[in-house]
């Protein structure tokens, strides 16, 4: 197993009181696993990328484990995440867009990145010149501006950058969003082809657009305000999903084929609750079509068969 | 309207527009963001122009909007050039013709509360109306995009959601009795569970008679709404036609390129990997797709000669020399 997080709660430090933007967070990735994390803007799902790597000043650390390839990774610890951070754990940024210093050249960029983790840009340099023909950039670009390349190039860059160190877990939050759909497909399927070549072992990609994650993705997460809602193979999620959220989640995408004339898709009624001071139990529960008193509660995010978890005190091992 | 009198009168004529930006320090290289674009657009017509960034969909509608200046061609309005519109008439113009844009945090301002931008319309346009009528209407006009008025007004911007001020937005648009809105990319931003609430309202209006410029990258919203599908690139059309005859015989090898890769929940992606595409903006005699085209009959002519938009069955135009 690559990664195992246990009951992972971060909570954001406001004047107002704590944002409880990530709730006892279960779950564990298989070796060469890409999951997908999907969800709503504000649900948490970049909380859970960013407190895998880097705890901001605003975030609080209040409880879980996380255990990557064995060894335990001290994430409230910032310094000692130094020895982790790249070269362990990495993260493709969101707007990977702004994520270079404009001031500098990227080829001394990269040099002071790879100086700074004590190791030779020189010996590493031919390694990062193969992948960057792997991605379809030329050595030129060494020499270039940030501002000089297109946004595509820019996304490219990045992931060669962020994945450089061979890291076992790469986390990609949010990197397809702003292309272009040929441009997505291709930065998508190099993703897999860099799982595929092992410069990571395993990975987790953020993003709130499903079809995407059905492309690329192993298994796939779904997060509702802060807490886990279901995680199964991508088939499982997309086809046979269980839980209510998922549910109407999937039934809201409008796909190539259906006019509104023909079939009027609906959305969810109601938004999501403020996660400053969330109602008690399950979060959807206001907008839940099938919720009831015992929603009161939190239910348990349960195994209801092979790798396919669940949190819903409606569904339950029978209903399989 | 019945669905057989609709579509009948032309609202917009576009006829071979322009817009030619000048680049460079000094300006002495030129960029064409919109080259030799015309279609019609009939009332009570959902229009759904799609492209990738680049494509000049923008450019269109702010066109149409007359936030930016035609190069060259005309647009027609009911039969009238609105590039002659004047003070008085161009404000007319607007009480007809109403843009909502990607970005709703973005479109007000975020000092003041947000129902301001209904009291700007007031002063410009409704000087006359009582008060009290004026707030019935703004509240009609918040139930018909379906917000709760209560809960709406009188907030900051920050307090609302996107898919809320969008909507709000949308509402601002609709106190005009408008005929005509320039969509531009508007559910982009918004969260999967609202951006359908928002494309069904946009239907609903339609059904009541409005004409709808749909400016999307996203093909399966574009397919979803839309009567009429523009497919541009680089500035030209690809392709247009009805939408079901775009979508299910695509004929422009961009088209069906751009139809292959877009990801879906009831398909997989095929295995062919598409390569990065190459951004040149070197001005072209011939077909701006040749780069990157796949047509096994590409040759000398496609460099050389822009091809023309050609009619390959009733209401579906292909800008390809070898589709026939």
């Amino acid at each position: 197993m690559s990664l195992s997080v246990e009951n992972l709660t971060v909570y954001y430090q406001t004047l107002q009181g704590p944002v409880r933007a990530l709730e006892n967070a279960c779950f564990s990735l298989a070796d060469g696993e890409i999951m997908g994390l999907a969800g709503e803007s504000g649900c948490g799902k970049t909380t859970l990328g960013l407190s895998l790597i880097y705890l901001s000043e605003r975030m609080r650390y209040i409880q879980g484990k996380v255990v990557l390839s064995g060894t335990d990774i001290p994430i409230w610890d910032h310094t000692k995440m130094d020895t982790y951070r790249y070269k362990y754990i990495s993260i493709i940024p969101q707007y990977a867009m702004s994520a270079m210093n404009p001031t500098r050249k990227i080829g001394k960029m990269v040099h002071d990145l790879i100086s700074a983790r004590c190791i030779d840009f020189e010996k590493i340099k031919p390694e990062f010149l193969r992948r960057l023909g792997l991605v379809k950039l030329s050595e030129d670009i060494l020499s270039m501006y940030p501002i000089e390349l297109s946004g595509g190039m820019k996304q490219r860059m990045v992931m060669v950058i962020s994945s450089l160190l061979n890291p076992e877990l790469l986390i990609a939050d949010e990197i397809t969003s702003a292309l272009d759909v040929s441009t997505q497909k291709a930065v998508a399927e190099m993703l897999v082809e860099f799982r595929n070549r092992k410069f990571l072992n395993s990975m987790i990609v953020i993003t709130h657009d499903i079809s995407v994650l059905y492309q690329i993705a192993d298994s796939i997460l779904v997060m509702y305000a802060g807490q886990l809602s279901e995680k199964g193979p991508k088939e499982e999620i997309i086809e046979n999903p269980l839980h209510p959220y998922t549910k109407l989640l999937i039934s809201s995408l409008p796909k190539i084929g259906m006019k509104i004339n023909e079939k009027r898709l609906s959305g969810i009624p109601g938004k999501p609750p403020l996660l400053l001071n969330p109602p008690e139990g399950c979060r959807f529960r206001d907008r839940c079509p099938v919720g009831f008193e015992k929603c009161k509660e939190v239910p348990p995010f349960i195994r209801i068969k092979d790798n396919h978890y669940v949190a819903c005190w409606k569904v339950s091992k029978k209903d399989v | 309207m019945s669905p057989a009198g609709r579509f009948q009168k032309k609202m917009f004529k576009l006829e071979n527009i322009s817009k030619v930006y000048k680049i460079g320090t000094f300006g002495g290289k030129e960029l064409v963001a919109v080259d030799d674009v015309s279609f019609d657009i009939n009332t009570g017509e959902v229009i759904a122009l799609i492209g990738e960034s680049g494509s000049g969909k923008t450019t269109i509608g702010k066109m149409i909007l007359r936030l930016i200046d035609i190069s060259s061609g005309k647009i027609l309005f009911n039969g009238k050039d609105i590039s002659k519109n004047k003070s008085r008439e161009l404000k007319e113009y607007y009480r007809n013709v109403q843009g909502v844009f990607q970005d709703p945090f973005s479109s007000i301002n975020p000092i003041f509360k947000a129902d301001r931008i209904f009291e700007t319309i007031k002063v410009e346009f409704y000087k006359d109306v009582p008060p009290f009528e004026w707030n019935n209407k703004i509240n009609e006009a918040l139930l018909r995009v379906g917000l709760n008025p209560e809960h709406i007004l009188d907030k900051y911007p920050h307090q609302l959601s996107g898919g809320q001020l969008q909507r709000f937005l949308i509402a601002r648009a609709l106190l005009l009795d408008i005929d005509f809105l320039v969509a531009d990319e508007i559910i982009s931003m918004l969260d999967a569970s609202t951006r359908i609430d928002v494309l069904n309202l946009l239907a609903d209006l339609r059904e009541a008679g409005l004409s709808i410029l749909f400016i999307t990258h996203d093909l399966s919203l574009g397919y979803y709404i839309s009567d009429k599908t523009v497919i541009l690139y680089k500035g030209r059309i690809a392709e247009i036609g009805k939408t079901e005859k775009v979508f299910n015989n695509p004929l422009h090898p961009y088209t069906r390129m751009l139809l292959e890769s877009v990801p879906q929940i009831n398909k997989r992606w095929d295995q062919k990997l598409v390569s990065f595409k190459k951004t040149t903006i070197e001005p072209s005699n011939g077909c701006v797709y040749y780069d990157r085209c796949t047509h096994p009959k590409k040759n000398e002519q496609c460099l050389d000669r822009k091809p023309g938009l050609l009619e390959i069955e009733k209401d579906h135009f292909v800008n390809c020399w070898h589709i026939k």
